[in-house]
Order: structure tokens, then sequence, then C-alpha cells
């Protein structure tokens, strides 16, 4: 089950998040990920062991929240974009084109986190990407 | 107290791993030499490969091998009975090789020679056709490998190992009068995910279609090492 690998690479990410802006240990509630289809990472298994991993870290009682993108692909013959359905044809379903431009679908990307700084406690600092 | 937007904007989850493997590549260009990435299912044949492609070219290229592997060193040995520089990296329970664990072999490798002596290293990964594929190590190109036997439908099945590979080689062709497996369908399944990809069949047991895997990966370390800035002289 490689997405204990994944989650543990996951949680080394959101530590170099933590050492580069913060000197005091943000309090995480959410954070956002994209996960394209077209990976290796099944999300519900993800979910699965970020929340047994967490426990007792400075990430304990955040929650993981996963968009799903589907995999999209440009047709390179026709210019038209199309989806490829997964396990059986990658090719363009208009010209037959091999699957050479990928639109969305390879994504593994933290978009946000939800946290609260513990120098303005009151606030609930919410950081979304464009 | 804000932070600014291009803080998380597109951070990789796989980040932390990413840093790493750049570490690891600009090591491996100040060294001049090229690193691949050799992945397969387990016994699709990457062993038995490298004894062959190392055994032909050790003439003309200095090699040396990180084998990974996720109990034994079996693997390590066998390379090392063909005269090549070794480092066993046992993974434990993890199913593939990351940018971490490679770092920790560069340094054995270290101690048993000068890096910059070398052309060519070998990365070989653990047998696995999922998770090899995201993690990297700090490659410059990805092999992958895909016997005959594992039947046609696999570059469709584990499509991401077969879209991130430089190269793909169909291996065992010498079986094929036994198996009722079309090659053909093998590369047209691989080129439907990536048409990109340079293709080779070969045999590592017969030596069938070797020639031209290393005519292509002696031109590759060459094209690699002429595209290298000139090395900085200390004053």
């Amino acid at each position: 089950m490689h997405e204990v690998d994944m989650t543990r690479c996951l949680l080394l990410s959101l530590e170099e998040w933590k050492q580069e802006h913060h000197p005091h240990v943000p309090c995480v509630q959410t954070v956002h990920l994209q996960v394209g289809t077209f990976t290796c990472v099944e999300p519900a298994a993800l979910v699965f062991t970020y929340g047994a991993a967490v426990q007792g870290s400075w990430l304990d009682g955040s929650e993981l929240r996963i968009e799903t993108v589907p995999l999209r692909a440009r047709c390179l013959a026709c210019g038209s974009d199309y989806s490829p359905e997964p396990a059986v044809a990658y090719q363009s379903p208009c010209c037959h084109h091999p699957m050479e431009e990928i639109l969305s679908g390879r994504e593994l990307r933290i978009r946000s986190i939800d946290y609260t700084s513990p120098a303005v406690p009151a606030d609930r600092v919410s950081i979304l990407s464009a | 107290m804000h932070m600014p937007l291009e803080d998380t904007l597109g951070r990789n989850l796989l980040a932390a791993n990413q840093h790493r493997a750049d570490h690891n590549r600009a090591h491996f260009d100040a060294w001049k030499l090229l690193c691949l990435n050799v992945m397969s299912s387990p016994g699709a044949g990457k062993t038995s490969l490298l004894e062959r492609t190392i055994t032909a070219l050790s003439p003309e290229l200095a090699m040396a091998v990180l084998e990974g592997d996720m109990t034994t060193e079996l693997d390590a040995e066998r390379l090392a009975a063909v005269g090549v520089p070794v480092v066993p990296i046992t993974t434990g329970r993890a199913c593939h090789l990351d940018a971490a664990m490679v770092s920790g072999g560069l340094t054995l490798l270290q101690q048993q020679l000068d890096p910059a002596a070398l052309d060519l290293l070998w990365v070989e990964n653990v047998g696995n056709l999922v998770c090899p594929a995201e993690f990297e190590v700090g490659e410059h190109l990805k092999v992958a490998l895909l016997s005959v036997t594992e039947g046609d439908d696999k570059p469709l099945k584990y499509p991401v190992m077969f879209r991130e590979a430089d190269c793909v080689l169909i291996t065992k062709i010498d079986l094929l009068p036994y198996v009722p497996v079309d090659v053909s369908r093998i590369e047209a399944h691989v080129r439907a995910v990536n048409p990109r990809a340079e293709v080779f069949r070969v045999s590592a047991g017969t030596g069938q279609g070797m020639g031209e895997w290393h005519r292509w990966l002696l031109a590759t370390v060459r094209e690699h090492a002429a595209c290298q800035p000139p090395a900085l002289v200390n004053a």
C-alpha cells in the first residue's frame, strides 16, 4: 500500500511548509489536495492513512480533503479535447491519435491549507490558490 | 497573519521528495554522469538486462549500480559478479526507492569510488509497476521494462509508468514462440499512452535486439556528456 509512503511524503512536505513560514506551530484544520485520476494515488486510501499518520503530531485533528481531477487530453491531430477511458483506450476517439498532450489528471497538489496562526488566534486564515 | 498566495500554490504533494531528487540530480550533473532509473514489475528481467548490458558496455563506459531490493541483496551480488561497483539499498517495507534512499546510496558509493569518474549510474528500482513511477530519485531518464509473458494489456493497466518512461524495453522476446501474445499489440499500447518513448524489443537471454538498445544507450550517454557545461576550475 504505497499510500502510506505517499502520506509520509505529504507530511514531510507539510513539515517543510511549517518550517519555512512559521516560528510557531500553526493549527491546521484542513489540507486541501488536488489528485488527478492519472496518478498512482487512491484518494480513499490516502485519507485513511493520513488520519492514522497524524495522530499525536502537530497535524492531529486536521482533515484531508481531496478534490479529484479527471484525466483530459488534447488530440494533436485535430485539436479537440477528450476524456481517455482509463485502462481501455487512451488514444483520441476522433482521430485515434496517441495520448500526447495531457491537459489534466496528473495533479498531486496541495491546493490550500486552512489554519489558524498562534500569533492571531482569533482569526481563521484560509489560504486559497488561484 | 496572512501567507502570500504563492506559498501553497502548486506545491506538490511529493515536494519533499522532489527537493531531495533535485539535490541528487545536481550532484549527478556536477559529476557529469547520466543517471537512469530502471523500473518494471518483479521478474521482468531488470537484473538480467543490467548483467548483459553492463558486460557489453564496460569496455566503453565506466558504470556503477545502486540496487534497490525489498529484503535481500541477491540482485546486488549478481551484478557485483559482472565486475561493476554496486551499492545495495534494502528498502524493507517500502515498495519503491525514494530520493532520500538514493541519496544514502550515493554516500556509500562515494566511499568506494569517485563518482566523477563514472559515465553512467544505474538505479535499479524495486520491482513494482505502480509507485516507482511517482517517486523521482534524481534520474535524468526513466527506463521501463515489460516482459512479453506479462501480457499486452499492462501498458493500459499501469499507464502512469509507461507514460513517464523515456525508454521502454519489451523483454524476453525469445519466449514469443511459446506465449500467446502479440508483441506489436504491446508496442501499440505503449505508444497509445506515450508516443514519445523509445521502444526496443530485446532478449537479455539470447542477446536478440540488445545491439540496438546498446547503440541508443551509448549515444544517449555521449549526448548527455556533451551537453554538460565544462567543469569549473578552481583558481
